[in-house]
């Protein structure tokens, strides 16, 4: 276990510079924490700290220094793999009435995301699941994948919509990232524990000004990964995925969607939802067409569309499509939970509605009407 | 993470490939239902199973999926198309020798061999006939192989029938049950009027023995479904072919999900029992 100042944070932006990379990261914006392009160690948002609740998000100054002293904000590092619009293949007219085509995009930078919490980890996995192991690959999102330099930020002070040990993501990362930070601030003191998490951590570490961690260093860190689970905010249910599985015909559904706008926020905010809608964009001329894929929501009646009209034309159907999927059947689909309890859809619901407070209200009538047989 | 080092060298999946059309032909009086006969530019069309679908595009409006409704087996795919859309009614106006593309094909297939020995019972609403026709085409080239065959067809109108002489070369055969009603008769229409469940109800086959595969509205395929249990087919050998609105066919858009099932991957034919739940489930 090693130990470095938190303006240490300036080498490893610039040698990850130098290394190639476009580095991202958590900077302030608008009064949020958002991932951008960080030339620095000045673009970290030091001293700022955030709080969450349903439907609320506000910043706060800190009576610290921290650099990673926030929980997370409506971005997540899905805007990079997975982008809200690309453009996947270029169609050249021909002139004998033919086309062919071409690749939608230049071949994407390298990037290294800073600051990647351990629900963001899973997160990037389930994607990973979602998009590269399945049947087919996806091309775009493998290209962008390949190569990105993860350095993970151990959660300090979960926040007041976390969950991620009812999940299992968090607040710690196992593995999955190249180089994992803890950051420690006591009295007097403020530094960062780093570990290695691949071969390319390692070599970036040994570039780096770091010394073998102290007994007192060692367990301060150790106080904060204790501590960290004890913040957790919200609690999911553990057998969310059953308890769904035979609530299709729940009245909830039909009482949340009272509140529900179908706004789809929750899904755009959400590091794992992957639906997608394509788009076709000819130009003027007719020369050339672009087949555009955009980020859909099952929330969007057009998500639904069939000739004749969308088959979930409801907004009870379409918050329950969007429940039971996460929690339910993608375990069917990818072998977890599509859920990692990062509070993003809690956070960023204008109404406020609670992913965990619905399904624990679900799970306690469950029995009833919900039986599965349904009306 | 499993990442290849040659990601960027991996064709593209959304890319459309051209292919010609050779032949249009049209269905219904107004041309609304119409059949294309494809053919890659370069090289023949790859192999398909009955029941199975390409995702046809048309440059500069988009893309649809439309099942595979013949396989001559001569480097061509035959599609068979309703124009009800804004790509679909485009195509509408192609002609023989234009080009549109095609990726395909996609989805599960009918099982045409597990109805070796059986009786087989085909129910098909309206354009739902032609998923199932490559069907009957296998069942043709085999005809021994299988038990009595059955095929309930239900149209709207006698005007929308389609595939009209295959129909009447079906209706002769001494070896295949043909059964056409229609929703509402004109003055010389001298055949049923109904709903195609009533077809079935008829009978003429060993239910325990059959298996059945079903193509039409959902509303359709779930009383075709009641009726066909009703007469004894198990569940297990009941199969359907669902409809939802596909992106990619990929199982990446995530449109096309009934429950955990992704219906351009998992589907579009599923076994009765599982998709028993979308029959039941009001807008799931």
């Amino acid at each position: 276990m090693r130990v470095m100042a938190p303006e240490e944070m300036e080498a490893l932006i610039r040698l990850l510079s130098d290394d190639g990379y476009e580095v991202v990261g958590p900077t302030r914006r608008e009064g949020a924490i958002v991932y951008d392009r960080l030339q620095g160690l000045s673009d970290l948002p030091a001293g700022w700290g955030d709080e969450h609740g349903p439907g609320h998000y506000r910043l706060r100054q800190r009576d610290d220094q921290a650099l990673f002293g926030y929980v997370v904000g409506p971005h997540s590092w899905k805007k990079y793999l997975f982008p809200p619009r690309e453009t996947l293949v270029r169609v050249l007219r021909r002139e004998d009435g033919g086309f062919e085509t071409q690749p939608g995009e230049p071949a994407p930078p390298r990037r290294a995301f800073i600051g990647v919490r351990p629900c963001e980890l899973a997160a990037i996995g389930i994607q990973d699941r979602v998009f590269l192991e399945q049947s087919v690959r996806d091309r775009a999102y493998g290209a962008r994948r390949e190569g990105v330099f993860l350095v993970a930020v151990n959660c300090a002070e979960p926040g007041g919509t976390c969950f991620c040990t009812s999940m299992g993501t968090g607040p710690r990362a196992g593995s999955g990232f190249d180089l994992g930070l803890t950051e420690v601030i006591g009295e007097g003191t403020h530094f960062l524990v780093i570990e290695a998490g691949s071969e390319a951590g390692e070599a970036m570490l040994a570039r780096m000004d770091t010394r073998e961690a102290s007994e007192a260093e060692r367990a301060a860190a150790e106080q904060v990964w204790l501590e960290a689970p004890k913040h957790m905010g919200r609690t999911m249910p553990g057998d969310a995925r059953e308890v769904l599985a035979r609530a299709l015909e729940h009245p909830r559904w039909a009482q949340t969607a009272e509140r529900c706008l179908s706004c789809a926020n929750c899904t755009l905010v959400c590091p794992t939802c992957f639906c997608a809608q394509m788009e076709e964009l000819p130009d003027l001329e007719g020369k050339s067409s672009e087949r555009v894929r955009l980020w859909d929501s099952c929330f969007n009646g057009e998500h639904s569309y069939m000739i004749g009209g969308p088959h979930r034309s409801t907004v009870a159907a379409r918050y329950r499509q969007w429940l039971t999927h996460k929690l339910s059947s993608w375990h069917e689909q990818f072998g977890s939970s599509g859920c990692v309890g990062c509070g993003r859809c809690i956070t960023w619901c204008p109404v406020g509605i609670d992913i965990t407070e619905e399904v624990a209200a679900i799970r306690a009538t469950g029995q009833g009407k919900a039986g599965g047989q349904g009306t | 993470m499993s990442v290849s080092a040659a990601e960027r060298q991996i064709p593209e999946p959304m890319a459309p490939v051209p292919w010609r059309i050779l032949d249009v032909r049209r269905e219904v009086a107004d041309g609304e239902v119409f059949t294309w006969r494809l053919r890659p530019e370069s090289g023949a069309a790859p192999e398909a199973r009955p029941g199975q679908f390409n995702m046809l595009y048309l440059f500069g409006v988009g893309e649809v999926a439309i099942s595979v409704s013949a396989m001559d087996g001569d480097g061509s795919l035959v599609h068979t198309i309703r124009a009800v859309g804004s790509v679909t009614r485009t195509m509408q106006g192609l002609r023989a020798g234009d080009v549109v593309g095609v990726r395909g094909p996609f989805g599960s297939a009918w099982p045409v061999e597990a109805a070796e020995g059986r009786d087989l019972v085909l129910a098909a609403g309206g354009i739902g006939l032609a998923p199932l026709r490559p069907v009957i085409h296998a069942v043709l080239a085999r005809r021994e192989a299988f038990g009595r065959v059955l095929i309930c067809y239900g149209a709207r109108s006698p005007r929308d029938l389609i595939f009209r002489d295959e129909l009447a070369q079906w209706q002769a055969r001494a070896d295949l049950d043909v059964r056409v009603t229609v929703d509402r008769g004109t003055a010389d229409w001298k055949g049923d009027v109904g709903v195609v469940t009533q077809l079935i109800d008829r009978g003429g086959f060993d239910g325990r023995n059959a298996l059945a595969m079903v193509c039409g509205p959902e509303v359709m395929m779930r009383f075709s479904a009641l009726s066909l249990h009703r007469r004894g087919v198990v569940p297990e050998r009941t199969f359907v072919s669902m409809e939802r609105c596909m992106r990619c066919a990929l199982g990446f858009c995530g449109h096309c999900q009934i429950g955990p099932h992704f219906v351009c991957r998992d589907g579009p034919v599923f076994p009765y029992p599982v998709m028993e739940p979308a029959f039941r489930v009001h807008e799931l």
